[in-house]
Formats: structure tokens, C-alpha cells, sequence
């Protein structure tokens, strides 16, 4: 039977309560309505004068193909992100797991990347890359490989790519690992005694039992991939080549710091609130049945 | 609360220093780092030193585009700065600020102080003047593109290394001898769109907008795919997939590759003349830009790039008198004189120009007069004044975009130029709608 502490009157849940609620107006409904009211307007920088267009930045967003197309470069990016990250990490944690000797220096190596600032791990990776000093296109060059991610959209993806799921990795290993030691041993002697080889008890068992952090990172990961991979985009192309890697976060950056157009780039902020609200609400909806807690 | 008591106290020191020391101080935003911060910082002390009633303070607040967002938002809160370092592709929306900046001929017109509009030199503070030839902002750092020879490179590749570069026409030959004596890299550029776009336009005079360039009012429509942009362009495409032109990013990332010797031609802005001067260990010179000689107007003159000072309204009188007081002081051939051969920057006015000349530095630093010589050949026409467009500096990233597919090979000159054009007007209705 489910147990509930039912208060007497509101005054103390409400006290209790307040400093969430107080955050949340705070840091997030106010920038948001604010967001959302200035959507409506194209104003000029210094704030002098500002025209009521209602509807008017969205209809221009929405007719724009090069922003129509940045849609599908996000997703491209954030599910690339999403699965690298997720996908390394799992496969590292699993290698850990079974590490009886030195795991300890092997986990603490790999947790250092997430200590590194996105923009510093963006310069990092632009100048292993770099086409004329960078080491790894060094190495390429001498394979026969002409790496120039300044002029190929493919190169220039996986990089950025590369560049954002490194230190995220790290973050994601984390989880997993604790994830994974979480899971009884005694389960998987059970299964191995009955003869299950490792990926048969990694498909029946390792796999369901860890779907809750798995979830949970997905969530996470996209989130990730969808606002704090600007630092990375903005170091290593700039968005470019052509539109190559301007992700939708990307675009209201510049369209609100280096084209001060400040009408748009609220509109935009308004349009990505939106798709990652639809996102979480899916994954909730539709993979969260699949979860077992 | 805290806060506020805390501005309250601040205020206070800050009255009372003033008071103490009986200075008008000053603020100043930049958005200079490294040698050039340094440079700058020394002509701010020099500028303290010689005098005692006005102090200046200068800050450093990010790259230009941070800096401009820096002075925006410090407006929008009541703090802005009295002075603050615009790039020139900021120079419409400063422009369209009435309200927030004060244009310098006002200035200096209300402090009483001498100054002389004729001292400028035109071709750089066309660029920042209305169309009644007022200043407007000060224009602080200016540059303009120049060629850039690797002559050891040429030497090496059999081709005499004053090899006549002055027209584009001769190009095609030089850079196919350079290939074929295997230089990786015969030729880049920094800053593609500004020289090979706004510059070219200016240099061969043809329109980069309508309204003579966006100066005579905000109706201004991109004109830049005309045909012998495009000719350009489509030329400098094909040598892209030849080889022989390597791009090497927006910016100017191309300046390590010639810097380091791997590139034999570079073209790229006279202030990277230190830079070149500093690093490069082979034989280099500086020489005018080229031009396509079938172009008869061709060469006009070229146009700059760099940054100018704005004055921001809301100060007092007082205040203003000593930002006057300031810009005169750089103004005076000396000072500008030495920034101008510290930096590469252009002189603003005629008697630094020659007062560098009298002292000999154009002997001992040939190539150092080309910029200037560039730039005042010719009196500056409706399309060679310079640029006054909205939301340029994503305009520029727009012609990147563009400009990326055709050396890629994806689009050619004319479907790239065409959409740059068409995608740039967009954003140039927009800035008309929010300035109405």
C-alpha cells in the first residue's frame, strides 16, 4: 500500500515548495515569457523603437529554407551526439565493469574530458584538425587523405560531432558504470552457470535492468546536444561550411549577437523551446514504457 | 538591495575620486588585444600624462562583436561607455542609433576646440561621414586589402619573382607555374568577401548596392551578382577546383599558411603587414592589389575595413569636452603617425601620411606606402566610399556560405551570387522595418 503524508492546510507545502517555485519563475518562466513577448516584435538593438509584427518573425523564419534546413542539420547532429556519446560510453563502462586490476586509474582518466569547458574542447579538437598544423590531418595526409572539414560538409559534421561527443562521453561512462555495478551479480552468475554467453545476458538481462539510466541519459544527451554544443560549433566552424553545422541554437546565437536582430532570434529560442518540449514529451510518452525501473 | 547599496558605495569612491583629483574621466571600450591592446593602452597613458584635466579609461570587452554587444546592452541599462570601438561593419546599425550615439562633428563643433574636417583624408573618413560629409564616428584603426608575394617561392618555381602581378588577366599563368613546380599552395585569401567582393566592387566601379552603396538611405538593395562579379568569382572558382587558389576559412586563417612560406600569393589587409614582417623567414613584398584591366574604370580605389570610435549620447558637456580633447589628441600627426607605423593601420589625416614619409619610414619599409597610395589614388566615388549596410556582419557570413559552395564546386558563380543577394536583402528589409 502506497503511504501519503497529507498536510493540514497549505501554508507549509507551500513554504516548503517556494524555493523551487521561486527558481523556476525566476531562471525559467520569466526568460521565457520574456522570449515569447519578444517574439512578437522586431525591435531595433539599442531598444529605441520597436514595431508589433504579431505572428511576423515566425511566418519570415518559417519561410526561410535555409532555416527549414537547419531542422534537419540539428537533428542530424543531435542524434550523431546522442548515439556516439551514449554508444562509446556504454561500451567503455562495459570494459570497465570487468576490470578487476587499475580500474580506478582507468575511470579517473576517462572522467577527465568532462572537465573541460566545450569551447576549450572545441579548440582542441580545431587544432588536431586544423588542415595545416593539425596532427591528425597530418597523419591523414601521409595515409593519402586530404582532410579540409573548411570546405567538406561530411568532415566538418564529424567533427563537430567527434568534438561535442568527447567530453560528453565521459559523463555518460559515469552513469552506465554505476548503472551497471548496480546490477546483482548474483543475477548474471545465475545466467552464465546456465550457460548464457556474454551478449545473450548483456540482450536479457545487463541491457532491461539498465534501461532506466539509459533513458535518463538520452534525455540528457539530447537536451545536450540541442543547447550546449555551441561553444564547439562556434570554436571549430562557425556554422560553416555553408550551413554545413548551424545548428538551431547556432542560429539564434548569430542572429541575435551578430546580426542583432533580436525579433528573430527570440522567435527562434520561442520554435526551440517548443521542439525540445515535443521531444521530452515523446520520449516520456513512447520509450519510457519500455523502461523497467 | 545588496547590490544597489553596493552601486551606491561605488558611485560614491567614484564621485569622490573624481572630485579628489578635480579629472573629467572618460570611459573607453575596445576591443583590442595582444601588440594592438598594448599599443592602444600606451596612447591612452600618453594622452593622461599629457594633460591634467581629463582622464581616459580604457577597457578591453571582448572581440568586436562582443565589444558592440557590450556598448548595446550597457545602453540599454543606462552605463554605455563614452566612447566605444565599432568594426566598420557595424557602422549602419550606429548609424540608424539616433538617440544613443552623438556624431562626432557635433561633438567637436559644442567643445570649441579646434578642429579641421579638410585634415582628414577622405577615402578613410568617407567611410564614417554622412552624405553632407559630416564625421560621424571617429575613424580609429583602418586598413585596406593588399597583395602579399612570397618571392622565394616564385624564385623557386622558376618564375621571376617581379613577375607583373598588377592585373588578374596575367594571374592564370603564374599560378599555373607555380602548380606545376608543385607549390601546394599558389594562392589565398583572408576575408574573401571584403576583398574580393566589397573591395572588388569599389576597385572596379560597380555598385555592391543600390543607393550609392547604402549610404543615401536604408531602401538599399544588393547588387553584387553583376557580371563582372561573377566573372571574378567564377574565375577564382575554377581555380579553386584547379588547385591553385586554397581556401583556407572566412577569417584569416590563411594568414599562418603564408606566414609558415606555404603560400607563393595571399591577399590580405595592409595591418597584416606586422604579422608578415614579424614571422615570415623568406624574401616577401607588399604590392597593390590586383585588378581586371578590361575593366576600363578599373582601378578606382580600394575601400577599408577596420574600426572607427563612436561617441555615445547620455554623458554631460564636461564629459564630451574631454572626449574632443581625446580625439584631437589622436588626431595629431605624431600620434598618428607612430600608430600608423606601429600597426599598419592607415593614417587618417594627410600630415601623419607625410610626416611618416619625412621620416623616412617608407624607405626603410617598402611596401608600407602601397595601402595609402591605394586608397587615394583616385577621389572616391558613390561606389567606392565605402558600405553602409544592415546586419552586414551577417550579410559577410551569408557571402561566406556562398562564396564555400562555389570553391567547393557545388554551385556556380552566378547561382552562388544570386542567392547571396537574395538572401542578404532579406535581412536588409529586416533592419529597414526595425529602424523605421
Amino acid at each position: 500500500m502506497e503511504k501519503r503524508v497529507i498536510f493540514k492546510g497549505w501554508m507549509l507545502p507551500a513554504l516548503l515548495l517556494m524555493p523551487q517555485i521561486v527558481i523556476t519563475a525566476i531562471f525559467f518562466f520569466y526568460p521565457a515569457g520574456q522570449a515569447i513577448w519578444q517574439s512578437m516584435f522586431v525591435p531595433d538593438p539599442f531598444g529605441l523603437k520597436t514595431q508589433f509584427v504579431g505572428l511576423g518573425n515566425f511566418e519570415y523564419l518559417l519561410n526561410d529554407p535555409y532555416y527549414r534546413a537547419s531542422f534537419l542539420t540539428t537533428a542530424i547532429f543531435s542524434t550523431l551526439v546522442t548515439v556516439v556519446s551514449m554508444g562509446v560510453a556504454l561500451y567503455l563502462a562495459i570494459l570497465a565493469d570487468r576490470l578487476i586490476k587499475g580500474s580506478g586509474t582507468y575511470r579517473t582518466l576517462l572522467i577527465w574530458p568532462y572537465a573541460v569547458a566545450p569551447a576549450v574542447a572545441g579548440v582542441l579538437w580545431m587544432f588536431m584538425f586544423n588542415t595545416r598544423v593539425g596532427v591528425v590531418s597530418w597523419y591523414l595526409g601521409l595515409l593519402g587523405y586530404d582532410w579540409n572539414h573548411v570546405l567538406n560538409e561530411a568532415e566538418a559534421m564529424g567533427l563537430v560531432v567527434a568534438a561535442s561527443s568527447w567530453g560528453r562521453i565521459s559523463y555518460n561512462f559515469l552513469f552506465f558504470l554505476a548503472g551497471l555495478q548496480a546490477i546483482p551479480r548474483s543475477v548474471i552468475e545465475a545466467a552464465a552457470i546456465d550457460g548464457a554467453k556474454f551478449w545473450t545476458r548483456f540482450r536479457t538481462i545487463v541491457w532491461p535492468l539498465l534501461s532506466p539510466v539509459t533513458f535518463f541519459l538520452m534525455v540528457v544527451n539530447v537536451v545536450y546536444a540541442f543547447f550546449e554544443t555551441f561553444g564547439v560549433i562556434h570554436t571549430i566552424t562557425s556554422g560553416g561550411p555553408q550551413q554545413a553545422t548551424t545548428i538551431l541554437v547556432y542560429k539564434v546565437y548569430s542572429d541575435g549577437f551578430v546580426g542583432q536582430d533580436l525579433g528573430s532570434s527570440a522567435a527562434q529560442s520561442v520554435i526551440l523551446l517548443f521542439v525540445v518540449g515535443v521531444l521530452t514529451v515523446i520520449q516520456f510518452k513512447f520509450i519510457e514504457r519500455r523502461v523497467h525501473y | 538591495m545588496k547590490i544597489k547599496t553596493l552601486n551606491l558605495a561605488l558611485a560614491a569612491s567614484m564621485a569622490w575620486g573624481t572630485a579628489a583629483s578635480a579629472q573629467t574621466e572618460i570611459e573607453w571600450w575596445h576591443a583590442f588585444t595582444g601588440r594592438l591592446g598594448e599599443l592602444l593602452a600606451a596612447q591612452v597613458e600618453k594622452f593622461n600624462e599629457s594633460q591634467s584635466d581629463y582622464r581616459v579609461v580604457a577597457s578591453h570587452k571582448g572581440n568586436y562583436s562582443e565589444a558592440l554587444n557590450a556598448g548595446i546592452a550597457a545602453f540599454r541599462a543606462g552605463e554605455q561607455p563614452h566612447l566605444l570601438q565599432v568594426f566598420e561593419v557595424g557602422t549602419a546599425t550606429m548609424m540608424s542609433a539616433t538617440g544613443a550615439v552623438k556624431p562626432v562633428y557635433e561633438v567637436m563643433e559644442e567643445s570649441g576646440l579646434e578642429f579641421d574636417p579638410e585634415a582628414y583624408i577622405p577615402a578613410v573618413t568617407g567611410y564614417y561621414t554622412n552624405s553632407d560629409g559630416q564625421m560621424l564616428s571617429f575613424p580609429y584603426n583602418s586598413s585596406t586589402q593588399v597583395l602579399y608575394v612570397n618571392r622565394d617561392k616564385l624564385e623557386e618555381a622558376g618564375i621571376d619573382p617581379d613577375v607583373d602581378l598588377s592585373i588578374w588577366e596575367n594571374w592564370d599563368e603564374v599560378l599555373t607555374q607555380l602548380k606545376d613546380a608543385g607549390v601546394t599552395c599558389p594562392y589565398t585569401t583572408s576575408w574573401q568577401s571584403w576583398v574580393h567582393l566589397e573591395s572588388f566592387s569599389a576597385y572596379h566601379d560597380v555598385p555592391f548596392a543600390t543607393n550609392a552603396n547604402g549610404f543615401e538611405g536604408l531602401d538599399t538593395e544588393l547588387v553584387f551578382n553583376g557580371d563582372i562579379q561573377v566573372k571574378h568569382i567564377d574565375q577564382l572558382g575554377e581555380w579553386a577546383q584547379e588547385g591553385k587558389f586554397i581556401y583556407n576559412g572566412r577569417r584569416n586563417e590563411a594568414g599562418a599558411n603564408f606566414r609558415a612560406g606555404d603560400c607563393a600569393l595571399f591577399t590580405e589587409s595592409s595591418a597584416g603587414y606586422a604579422g608578415v614582417k614579424a614571422e615570415a623567414d623568406f624574401d616577401f613584398d607588399i604590392r597593390h592589389l590586383p585588378y581586371w584591366d578590361a575593366v576600363d574604370a578599373a582601378p578606382q580605389n580600394t575601400i577599408i575595413g577596420g574600426a572607427s570610435v563612436w561617441i555615445m549620447e547620455g554623458h554631460t558637456d564636461e564629459e564630451y569636452t574631454a572626449v574632443a580633447a581625446f580625439l584631437n589628441f589622436l588626431s595629431s600627426p605624431e600620434v598618428q603617425a607612430q600608430w600608423h607605423q606601429d600597426t599598419g593601420y592607415l593614417p587618417i589625416t594627410n600630415a601623419a601620411g607625410k610626416l611618416t614619409e619625412e621620416q623616412g619610414f617608407y624607405d626603410e619599409n617598402p611596401g608600407t606606402e602601397i595601402a595609402g597610395l591605394q586608397m587615394t589614388r583616385n577621389e572616391p566615388t558613390d561606389n567606392s566610399k565605402g558600405l553602409r549596410l544592415g546586419g552586414f556582419d551577417q550579410i559577410r557570413t551569408i557571402i561566406d556560405e556562398e562564396l564555400e559552395g562555389v570553391w567547393s564546386g557545388q554551385k556556380s558563380a552566378q547561382v552562388a551570387l544570386d542567392s547571396a543577394v537574395e538572401r542578404g536583402n532579406q535581412l536588409l528589409r529586416r533592419f529597414e522595418q526595425a529602424n523605421r
